[in-house]
């Protein structure tokens, strides 16, 4: 009886490895059966980023640098913001760091643009349905909180090691944020606008494309920033399993000690993490301009 | 004048929020009052046997302190509010009846709307918000942004098209709010607590507005406030709504002189009798008077002079170039106080 209590009554250890062993092989025969299926269907996505890639690191440097520094003078119109950009890609060069920050940025790009993609109509969807929001949102929990090696597992088993299976971990664990941000800014929209819009009979559309989004934008920002923040946090992690760029010297780094090296590395994920805030901040609140007029 | 079909009828119309508001609505329908309903059922009454026929061309003003269900009643003419039970015409056309896309219409074409909080979109510019409806009722871009600029220009905002509304006062934020509402030319015209939120000097000069708009565009406009002030001021009929019923509704010098019960009676106690009684609600059939005529349109302020000049203290009360009657100094001043509260006091 004083048994029962002291010891948790738990499952036989042969029972426990049956079981264990029963979803492996499910899973086993799952990707045995779907595992080049879905590489097909991934196939684009690869070669899309194998096209930008290649492009980013073919490109002579000072085009891409111009184009860069393009890009931040279109998304933020700072002088300041752009002149640091440019002086941090010269410094990544000078550091010989140029190949492996281009193969990140052609990963954080893709991730992102794809996060957007997918999580922004998610978050639509769960503004319009309170059900939709039910299901979702502890999926989104779990994305968030399980511990990214876990789901590692799962999909090396099934796609093996590379580009897109790392790929697909980064956006796992970058994509709630925006979801959950642009269900929040729509679901943020002031009820007597949306009456107003109501009264004028504007449809579903209408509202959605004239009203909310325009008014969640502040914080769909956000969300594309807190995407962007925690797709590059996961560059080291994807490097482990096969993604080139910043992630493999700093992987290098902790196996061997190299203080140097991995902070070099771990410096230039720095910088481009600032600036890609930066410019994503800047020009969010760019779009807000009716914001800054003192009343509200 | 001829029994014309009312613009808007609402027909024994109810609204009961909760959960299970047919169930409630039958308790209520067998008698059961609104503190009962909530203490027992649970369910909040909204709206009790609201029948109510609205007259086109007019301002019918619904007046109630806050809670009264007013702002509910003025959100089932559009439906943006379901009613529990009852019926709502406009036009003679069954407003409950219509599917998604007659009631959008509906919306879109013959009613607008003008907000308490003004119901602006941030976003847009005076210009792109009194486009707003213009842009719902696909009205083409060139032709919006006219008509747009012409209402902007006739509520006195010209020179303020590219600013944003958080850049204005609220006074002028309404004014957005209204010539948004003209602007889709709908004939019926939904206020719910328009002028509310704003001061009262800037409320008076709405008001103004309002009424020099109304002497030329001759809309079907619902007015919803809690000011009585301003109901008697614009109003050409008004309901009165207390607790989710109507129990009162006539015109207004009908109201001042013959309160239906002692709850209009207290409201109108403190009502400045003479800027708002006027000769018609005092004058008597046609008799010899010595004074000056003055019109059935004068309110006893404006009269007082010339009756008080009379020899007899008596004044042809006049239409036109035509006599209505005559109106002493005694009546005038007889009406200046508020009738006595009748029977027993509301609870």
């Amino acid at each position: 009886m004083l048994d029962f209590l002291s010891e948790f009554p738990s499952l036989g250890r042969r029972d426990l490895s049956a079981l264990r062993q029963w979803i492996d092989e499910g899973f086993r025969t799952f990707s045995r059966a779907y595992g080049e299926q879905l590489e097909a269907f991934f196939n684009p996505l690869l070669r899309f980023l194998v096209w930008f890639q290649d492009l980013l690191t073919d490109a002579p440097w000072p085009l891409v640098i111009l184009a860069i520094a393009a890009l931040t003078w279109f998304g933020a119109r700072s002088w300041k913001i752009t002149g640091g950009t440019i002086v941090a890609f010269l410094l990544i060069g000078i550091f010989d760091m140029w190949e492996d920050t281009m193969a990140t940025l052609a990963m954080i790009s893709v991730a992102t643009v794809l996060c957007i993609a997918i999580g922004i109509p998610l978050g639509i969807l769960m503004a319009r349905w309170d059900r939709a929001q039910s299901v979702i949102t502890p999926i989104l929990d779990v994305m968030q909180t399980i511990p990214s090696f876990v789901y590692l597992i799962p999909v090396v088993m099934l796609l093996g090691i590379g580009k897109v299976p790392g790929l697909l971990a980064v956006c796992i664990y970058a994509i709630p944020p925006i979801v959950r941000l642009t269900n929040l800014g729509i679901r943020l929209v002031d009820r007597e606008v949306m009456e107003a819009a109501e009264a004028f009979g504007a449809s579903y559309r209408q509202k959605l494309w004239g009203v909310q989004i325009p008014l969640a934008l502040p914080n769909i920002f956000a969300g594309v920033n807190q995407t962007i923040m925690m797709a590059l946090s996961m560059v080291v992690i994807a490097s482990m399993i096969g993604v080139q760029g910043l992630g493999v010297p700093v992987l290098r780094a902790i196996s061997n000690q190299y203080l140097a090296l991995g902070l070099m590395n771990g410096l230039a994920i720095v910088a481009l993490a600032i600036i890609f805030d930066r410019v994503s901040q800047t020009y969010g609140k760019r779009l807000q301009a009716y914001r800054e007029t003192g009343r509200d | 004048m001829t029994e014309e079909e009312p613009k808007v009828r609402i027909k024994s119309l109810y609204k009961i929020f909760g959960d299970t508001p047919k169930v409630a609505l039958s308790h209520v329908q067998a008698g059961m009052s609104k503190s009962e309903l909530l203490e027992q059922k649970g369910h909040v009454l909204g709206l009790r046997d609201i029948n109510l026929d609205i007259p086109g061309r007019k301002i019918q003003v619904i007046m109630g302190l806050s809670g009264s269900g007013k702002s509910t009643l003025i959100r089932h003419l559009n439906r943006l509010i379901e009613p529990t039970s009852g019926e709502i015409w406009v036009d003679g056309e069954d407003v409950l009846a219509m599917n998604d896309k007659a009631l959008r219409d509906l919306r879109r074409f013959r009613m607008s709307m003008v907000f308490q909080k003004f119901g602006l979109l941030p976003h847009r510019t005076v210009q792109e918000n009194v486009e707003y409806g213009l842009g719902i009722q696909d009205v083409d871009q060139g032709e919006a942004a006219e008509r747009a600029k012409k209402w902007i220009d006739r509520v006195g905002l010209a020179g303020f098209e590219g600013h944003y509304p958080g850049q204005l006062s609220g006074g002028m934020q309404q004014r957005v709010g209204l010539a948004r509402a003209l602007a889709t030319d709908a004939e019926i015209l939904l206020m719910d607590e328009a002028f509310s939120a704003l001061d009262p000097l800037i409320r008076t000069d709405m008001q103004t507005i309002l009424l020099e708009l109304q002497e030329e565009l001759h809309k079907t406009i619902i007015f919803i406030t809690h000011d009585l002030d301003e109901a008697l001021r614009i109003g050409d009929r008004i309901a009165i709504l207390r607790d989710g019923e109507i129990i009162q509704a006539s015109d207004p010098q009908d109201i001042l002189m013959n309160p239906a019960d002692a709850y209009i009676t207290d409201f109108i106690k403190d009502v400045n009798r003479a800027k708002v009684v006027r000769m018609r609600s005092i004058m008597g059939p046609a008799a010899p008077a010595q004074g000056a005529p003055v019109a059935v349109s004068d309110t006893i302020e404006e009269a007082l002079q010339k009756l008080h000049a009379a020899p007899d203290g008596c004044c042809p009360v006049m239409a036109g170039d035509e006599i209505r009657g005559t109106v002493g100094i005694d009546a005038a001043i007889q009406a200046l106080k508020a009738p006595a509260a009748a029977g027993a006091h509301y609870s």
